[in-house]
């Protein structure tokens, strides 16, 4: 245990004192990996905890990112108010298909399958939407980009950093806090056999719910840190399954159900693409698509030869 | 303490269960025996709640719990094994007890204390730490019993759980139960293995294609002919 | 409302359902037997068509002439897939079977995009501008064609299932595995069989695709999804079901195009597809589990 917090301490200390020594560029590469970290925890309490396979994760990304950004452009209501509406919003969407989904008694695969349908239908209701610009895209205004304007969420990359290794962090308590809960062991039950589960009293309906609504309020955090920091919203981009994707291929490469494997998974997935880039770029290699070619390659291998993830035989290694 | 009345349930035409009845006093210990298909499974999932009867009503401590979900029947203070066991392969044999536990228990340092007790009578301390998956059946078996036991319930239904178990690990069980029952616990159990059922039950229910052919104390119902013919006389597992 | 204006749009929807229902047989087939759940369906369909553009641009090659070589080659490219990669995983998890697929999609969708690049391809033959005329009706030729290929293909497939003796073991797998097994089938290699049998569906849908609409590598997503949709609408697992849904979606389709607004048209299909997966989950001609 003592190992674990020594370790943990100098992550922490590590990750603070980064933007000191990191370039600008390095910092976006590291914000992005916190926001991957992020986003995969979150996803990681519906599936890696409750055993819940969401596909459509975009969609509180882009409810979220939508809610707040519509807010702001239209009302110039700030990031912290509009933060609420997100969660709001998101729980709301996340509800819905969970009592749809969990009522109708579909699972597995169809849920999966309802999870996509949900976002696509969203994604598409969006490209319509010409109160948020409709396929166009919605762009929120930046006054500067120097000092710091917590208020407004304005400022320069090292806020964004520190924001969300804030996040990153709170969401690991969160989760940590979670897993060793009522809470972790219900939805740990359910994921491994719910029927058995259901037969110690649990009200398996119920529990699932709290793990696809807290899923979807964390998720639409980081819609609204999307909003903020990219500024750009494009219905296109943020509900795309592809961006489902993205969030999930953390957790699933680092260790699902784990509450580093969303760490590590972010970590090593985001500097291996960028790793390939810079290669290539080194290489000469302009060839679009050949990053992520090697991206699907490197993924397949890790699937094939990694089943749990990378994390798990790290902390038998570390003897964590 | 348990009353089935005129229970009934079919599955696409076919009678599982006709208009069974029988009642299990508190503090006893029941078996309902019968050859493959009679409906015991039946019968017990109907009890837990995994669906409702057809026709019927059951009564559990002076309330009906027709129609009530599993989970509900659960706290209402019934708690299961499964025939075909069903362990949470991917968490330690003491979480798969604390899930159990933590029905009663409001925090997981009091759930964890009750998952070691009970692991420590059922044989599993030991054990505690590894994966419920790389258990041996024996074991799971326990595994399932403790797990139903950590949701302390009055009523406790065991679902074939001596089946596979050798005849020292079977005698090691009814010792459980038995002490288990000496403290107050009702029990009523599906079993094939006779031993078991000879050496626990105080009252038998025999079921032959969903019906109930026979009731009464262990002497009587091994002298009953009807049941000789249609059960003892095929089994050989005595 | 112009009537035959409506039963024109109704027409080519349905022709143009038709090669969706067999490109969402080949899943269907795919999902029925091995059990898994193939995510890089639509990327497959997408390499075909670009296979039938390439054949078209070297050696002018008409893309029905193509579909024999390409669904030849998708049938030992599918069934190399299944026989090497996807077997290991036959037992493990679906999300770990989803990731598998959903590399395997990336690269085919990435490969195709340092092939072909990022602008649309498509092929041009004289027939295209071509119609049939059935009273008011006016059938592109090349729609038509493509059509009653997909349904002869969708027929030989059922024949197949229906009368060979390769067909009725991998239905035998498909109903019982461990039965299967136990008979001595080779379930493996029935697996690999039915990929195989999968993936030549989707190349033959995809030749025939190819005259309909310009290809782009994005369109591999869009398939995999859209083949979703139909296969859930239809019933997993079901055939009758997997062309009952390509129908039902291609004239959903062109209708939202016509009545609503094209772009509008796949936010139908998800309508669709979330209402029959709560009302009817087994889907419209699938058998309850």
């Amino acid at each position: 245990m003592n190992r674990r917090l020594v370790l943990l301490g100098l992550l922490a200390a590590a990750l603070v004192a980064l933007p000191a020594f990191a370039g600008p560029y390095a910092l976006s590469v590291a914000t992005l990996i916190l926001y991957f970290a992020y986003a995969g925890q979150a996803w990681n309490v519906m599936m890696g905890f409750a055993g819940q396979l969401s596909l459509g994760h975009s969609l509180y990304v882009g409810v979220g990112a939508y809610t707040a950004g519509a807010l702001y452009f239209h009302f110039g209501i700030g990031p912290w108010a509009g933060l609420w509406v997100a969660i709001a919003a998101c729980v709301a969407f996340a509800l819905v298909i969970g009592f749809l989904a969990f009522r109708f008694g579909i699972s597995g695969v169809y849920f999966a399958l309802l999870t996509i349908a949900f976002a696509e239908f969203t994604r598409i209701g969006f490209d319509h939407l010409a109160w948020t610009g409709g396929p166009g895209g919605m762009f929120l205004r930046v006054e500067q980009r120097e000092t710091w304007d917590l208020a407004n969420f304005r400022g320069p990359p090292a806020m964004y950093y520190y924001t969300m290794l804030a996040l990153a962090a709170g969401a690991f308590a969160l989760c940590a806090a979670l897993v060793r809960s009522r809470a972790g062991y219900y939805w740990q039950a359910i994921r491994e056999n719910e029927e058995a589960a259901q037969a110690l009293g649990i009200n398996t309906f119920r529990w699932k719910m709290l793990a696809v609504a807290i899923s979807a309020a964390m998720t639409a955090v980081s819609g609204v840190f999307f909003a903020f920091y990219y500024n750009n919203l494009f219905p296109e981009q943020i509900f795309h399954i592809s961006r489902s994707i993205e969030i999930i291929l953390g957790p699933i490469i680092g260790g699902l159900g784990t509450l580093f494997g969303p760490i590590l998974g972010a970590a090593v997935l985001t500097l291996l693409s960028d790793g390939v880039t810079e290669l290539l770029a080194a290489l000469g290699i302009e060839t679009p698509g050949i990053k992520q070619v090697f991206y699907g390659l490197l993924l397949l291998v890790v699937v094939m030869f990694l089943p749990h993830g990378i994390w798990p035989p790290i902390a038998r290694r570390l003897r964590l | 303490m348990l009353l089935l009345h005129r229970v009934s349930k079919a599955f696409r035409g076919l009678r599982a269960v006709d208009e069974v009845s029988f009642e299990v006093d508190a503090g006893s210990i029941a078996a309902l025996i019968g050859p493959n298909g009679a409906g015991k499974t039946t019968t017990f999932n109907m009890i837990a709640g995994v669906f409702p009867p057809d026709a019927g009503e059951i009564v559990f401590a002076g309330r009906a719990i027709h129609g009530l979900r599993p989970d509900q029947v659960c706290v209402a203070g019934i708690g299961r094994t499964f025939q075909l066991v069903k362990p949470f392969a991917g968490l330690s044999v003491l979480d798969n007890v604390m899930v159990g536990a933590l029905l009663r228990e409001r925090t997981t340092a009091g759930a964890r204390r009750v998952a070691l007790e009970v692991l420590e009578r059922l044989h599993l301390a030991a054990k505690r730490d590894l994966p419920a998956a790389s258990l041996t059946l024996p074991d799971r078996k326990r595994l399932e019993v403790a797990r139903a036991l950590a949701t302390r319930p009055t009523l406790l239904l065991l679902d074939e759980v001596m089946a596979g178990l050798r005849p020292v690990e079977c005698d090691q069980m009814v010792e459980v139960f038995r002490s288990l029952n000496r403290e107050g616990l009702t029990i009523l159990l599906i079993e094939h293995v006779m031993r078991a059922v000879m050496a626990l039950a105080g009252h038998i229910v025999v079921l032959h294609h969903g019906r109930v052919i026979a009731r009464g104390a262990p002497d009587d119902i091994v002298r009953d002919p009807a049941v000789l013919e249609c059960y003892l006389g095929e089994e050989t597992e005595v | 409302m112009d009537w035959t204006l409506v039963a024109n749009v109704v027409a080519a929807g349905l022709l143009t359902g038709l090669v969706y229902g067999l490109m969402a047989l080949g899943l269907s087939v795919i999902f029925g037997v091995v059990r898994v759940v193939n995510f890089a369906h639509g990327e497959m369909m997408t390499v075909a068509m670009y296979a039938a553009v390439a054949l078209f641009a070297a050696w002018k090659w008409d893309p029905f002439l193509a579909m024999l070589p390409v669904a030849l080659a998708f049938f030992f490219l599918g069934y190399l897939l299944q026989a090497g990669l996807i077997n290991p995983f036959i037992t493990r998890p679906e999300h770990s079977q989803f990731m598998l697929l959903v590399a395997v999609a990336i690269i085919m969708v990435n490969a195709l995009l340092m092939s072909f690049g990022p602008d649309a391809r498509n092929v041009q033959v004289d027939y295209q501008l071509e119609s049939f005329e059935a009273g008011p009706l006016l059938l592109d030729k090349a729609r038509a064609y493509a059509a009653g290929a997909a349904l002869a293909a969708a027929a030989a497939l059922f024949a197949f299932f229906r009368y060979t003796l390769t067909g009725k073991a991998i239905r035998a797998c498909a109903d019982n595995w461990l039965g299967a097994k136990v008979i001595g089938l080779d379930v493996k290699r029935l697996y690999a069989l039915t990929f195989g049998l999968g993936s030549a569906c989707v190349a033959v849908a995809g030749c025939a695709m190819v005259l309909l609409v310009d290809v782009s590598p994005p369109l591999g997503p869009y398939y995999t999804l859209l083949a979703f949709v139909i296969v859930i609408v239809g019933g997993l697992g079901s055939m009758g079901g997997a062309l009952l849904g390509g129908v039902l979606i291609g004239v959903s389709e062109a209708l939202a195009g016509l009545f609503i607004t094209p772009s509008a048209k796949s936010m139908f299909s998800f309508g669709l597809l979330i209402l029959v997966l709560l009302l009817r989950p087994q889907g419209l001609l699938g058998r309850r589990a």
